[in-house]
């Protein structure tokens, strides 16, 4: 177990060092200054001049929001009929079937908005065509799509007055053309060297040594897991994501694959220190986050390591942890700090299966996603945490009689407000969704007794799980819900769309409102946001919002769970 | 309308970055690595007999045997059981699972049986045991086999891969590996 215990250790020193140059490099690409991939200007230049884009001309925040959600609506439509019509398109060298029309729309909005939920099974459900063509190419576009929003915000929040926020393409494709794909190019390399097959030929088939004939599915998975990780989306090419041995071969690639999920969210962290030159509030923003994903993960890494319950009672020997679902190359640690790494970056992919967790750890896993803003998603979690450091500024503000400032600008009701709207959102999708569902299953049992894979407080925590899960943009589930209802499809499609859309919107419009403010000089009469006790402060904020929101649920669920056994 | 026009024709030019030439390279140099990118086979006497990644069912006594798989080691698809630790069907799966392993295996007590040989792994395809999810099959394969327990345990210390670079992640044995070398050491008995 100690070796484990090392690996997790090693991995997460190794990210926290990478992540600080490449922040530096990614400060240096959005503000436009020389680096080493300036070799991809024409490329980028082809790209602007065939679509008739001006990179240069200046946006303000909603032209800045229009640009972004236009290009997402195109995205939803050429999705949607991708999926619906994939059976008779070509390559689909194993004959998988079109998707049903609620089907595709979960599908297409799910990838749309960088969540990923799967109401499917990569294997059969898709065709390469679709893999390629629709989600893999959702998985670059909207990871920069979210990256690119967090470039707005960080051009607002340099201290001047200004309605000019750069141009929302020119941050849209340098996300893709200098981060995305030469890190896909590095990650998936290394896959494809590790084991992960990259083909376009179907299905394999052999005999087994005991005589039975296997069919095994294959594909272009080392290209797709790579921008999976990288764009913090998180849907799988397998049905069992990397927790399948040919997504996630070996110990190595597990290493790998988790780092890829970490490097972009924790890098734009440093990239908001060396863009706006304050470091000191970097290191704040990022140890906050780090202390609370540590929170989640030690009580995790507790009962997983410590063994199921189930089988202490039969007295078998549970040295390695609980591993009803897990993996043996990767180990309870590993699984375990993917799992919440994997939850609180609304990344999504698993490598093990969370629904098996113990469960003390599935709530954590849920607790991640209800915060969602320690690290968080492509862009987006900096956002999240962006909207908590706002209120925690103007309680801060109020406790001690100072006007609330933030980077030289007062906060003001407007702001304020928009990120009380926000902030709120997330717990009425979840609960209100949580609560039809649950209303709806007891009213029919039996007519809907495929939805559970599990009974009692357990049950419940699948479909807490799932509008959590959607809400969180994050695509992980407690899997054992049977989710391909035209219900779960349709209503999870709805809690997508408003959970992705507006907490962009509200941050970049918080930003936008605060860059067009006179600067105020910082004076001693100044709240410090870069200090070790405002960081405790929003991390008090954040547990009391998510505490007293979801604390009823959880009980309902996990906790009730976790007393039973 | 501009914007429109513009988000069109972006949009179809990243599908071709994106979705044609990145994979494209990436098959490219798939090309080059181990099993040409269409995933690493094992082949005895010129014959493939499974892929070095994908676990396959091993369920006769005289073999090293594989997980329980909620799939049952179909390739075509993967997943795990979902099962919850409170559930009572699990509880009483896992129960039976146990009371099997002992009846086959009447050398090993219930205290020496590692968790894995009892629970379903994740992707229903895990190719790999713990040493000591091989070790506590020896009694029982040495039996079968008529060969002697300590060379099997040194075969499947052979056969053990350790932590990378000898100090981060879990110890595993590859199973159709190990098995493959047990027809060697001491063939299948008819």
């Amino acid at each position: 177990m100690l070796t484990q215990y090392l690996g997790v250790a090693v991995l997460f020193l190794f990210s926290v060092l990478t992540a600080i140059p490449l922040g530096h490099y990614i400060a240096r690409v959005f503000g436009n200054q020389r680096t080493w991939t300036d070799f991809l200007a024409p490329l980028e230049r082809l790209l602007y001049r065939l679509s008739g884009i001006d990179p240069t001309r200046q946006m303000n925040w909603k032209q800045h929001l229009q640009a972004l959600l236009t290009i997402n609506l195109v995205w939803f439509v050429y999705a949607f009929v991708l999926l619906f019509t994939q059976g008779a398109l070509p390559l689909n060298p194993d004959g998988n079937a079109s998707q049903s029309a609620d089907l595709a729309w979960n599908t297409a909005i799910s990838f749309l908005v960088n969540c990923n939920i799967q109401h499917y099974s990569g294997e059969s459900g898709a065709t390469y065509l679709t893999q390629m063509a629709v989600l893999m190419f959702l998985q670059f576009v909207t990871a920069a799509t979210g990256i690119a929003a967090l470039a707005v915000v960080f051009e607002a929040l340099r201290q001047r007055t200004t309605e000019q926020l750069g141009n929302f393409w020119f941050f849209f494709v340098r996300s893709i053309t200098r981060l995305l794909l030469p890190l896909c190019l590095l990650v998936a390399s290394v896959l494809v060297f590790s084991g992960t097959p990259n083909t376009l030929q179907g299905k394999a088939e052999f005999v087994s040594l005991e005589g039975d004939t296997v069919q095994v599915s294959r594909g272009p998975v080392a290209a797709f897991v790579a921008i999976k990780e990288l764009g913090t989306n998180g849907g799988g090419f397998m049905g069992a994501n990397g927790a399948h041995p040919l997504e996630n071969p070996t110990y190595f690639t597990n290493l790998v694959e988790t780092w890829a999920h970490l490097i972009i969210p924790f890098a734009v962290v440093f990239a908001l220190g060396y863009y706006l030159q304050r470091r000191r509030l970097a290191w704040m923003i990022f140890g906050t986050m780090t202390a609370g994903f540590l929170m989640l993960l030690a009580p995790t890494l507790y009962f997983e390591t410590h063994g199921s319950p189930t089988l202490s009672s039969l007295g078998v020997d549970q040295a390695l942890g609980a591993l009803e679902g897990k993996e043996m190359r990767i180990g309870a640690v590993g699984s375990a700090f993917w799992g919440i790494t994997s939850t609180i970056i609304s990344v999504g992919s698993v490598n093990s299966m969370h629904d098996s967790w113990m469960p003390i750890s599935g709530a954590m896993a849920q607790l991640g996603m209800m915060i969602n803003a320690f690290y968080g998603g492509c862009g987006v979690g900096v956002l999240n945490f962006l909207v908590y450091l706002i209120i925690a500024v103007f309680i801060a503000g109020l406790m001690v009689g100072r006007t609330p400032e933030f980077l030289g600008k007062k906060v003001e009701a407007s702001e304020v407000k928009i990120a009380i709207i926000i902030a709120l959102l997330h717990p009425l999708l979840i609960l209100a969704g949580t609560a039809l569902a649950t209303y709806g299953y007891n009213h029919d049992p039996e007519g809907l007794s495929g939805w559970l894979a599990n009974p009692g407080a357990h049950g419940f925590s699948e479909m807490l799980y799932e509008y959590t899960s959607a809400s969180a943009n994050n695509g992980s589930g407690f899997e054992g819900l049977g989710d391909n209802t035209p219900w779960w499809n349709v209503s999870i499609g709805f809690v997508l769309i408003l959970a992705r859309f507006l907490p962009i919107i509200g941050p970049v419009a918080i930003a936008g409102l605060l860059a067009r403010k006179k600067l105020v000089p910082e004076s001693a009469g100044t709240l410090r946001t870069d200090t070790g006790t405002f960081a405790v402060m929003i991390l008090a904020v954040i547990w009391i919002i998510a505490a007293l929101a979801f604390f009823p649920a959880l009980t309902l669920g996990p906790l009730a769970e976790h007393f039973s056994l | 309308m501009k914007l429109l026009r513009q988000s069109l024709m972006l949009t179809l030019l990243l599908i071709v970055l994106c979705s044609v030439i990145y994979p494209l390279i990436i098959l490219g140099i798939g090309r080059l690595a181990p099993g040409a990118g269409e995933g690493q086979t094992l082949t005895r006497n010129g014959r493939v007999v499974g892929y070095a990644r994908i676990g396959q069912r091993f369920q006769r006594p005289e073999y090293f045997n594989s997980r329980p798989s909620a799939v049952d080691y179909n390739a075509a698809g993967s997943g795990g059981s979902n099962k919850a630790p409170s559930n009572p069907e699990y509880q009483a799966l896992v129960k039976a699972r146990l009371d099997t392993f002992l009846l086959h295996n009447p050398e090993v007590k219930a205290s020496e049986v590692p968790a894995e040989l009892l629970t379903a792994s994740g992707s229903g395809l895990d190719p790999d045991l713990s040493p000591q999810g091989a070790l506590v099959q020896v009694a029982r394969i040495a039996r079968r086999r008529g060969v002697d327990a300590s060379r099997l345990r040194e075969l499947v210390r052979q056969q053990t891969e350790g932590p990378l670079l000898g100090c981060l992640g879990p110890a595993r044995v590859n199973v159709l590996q190990l098995n493959l070398a047990l027809d060697e050491l001491a063939p299948r008995p008819h």
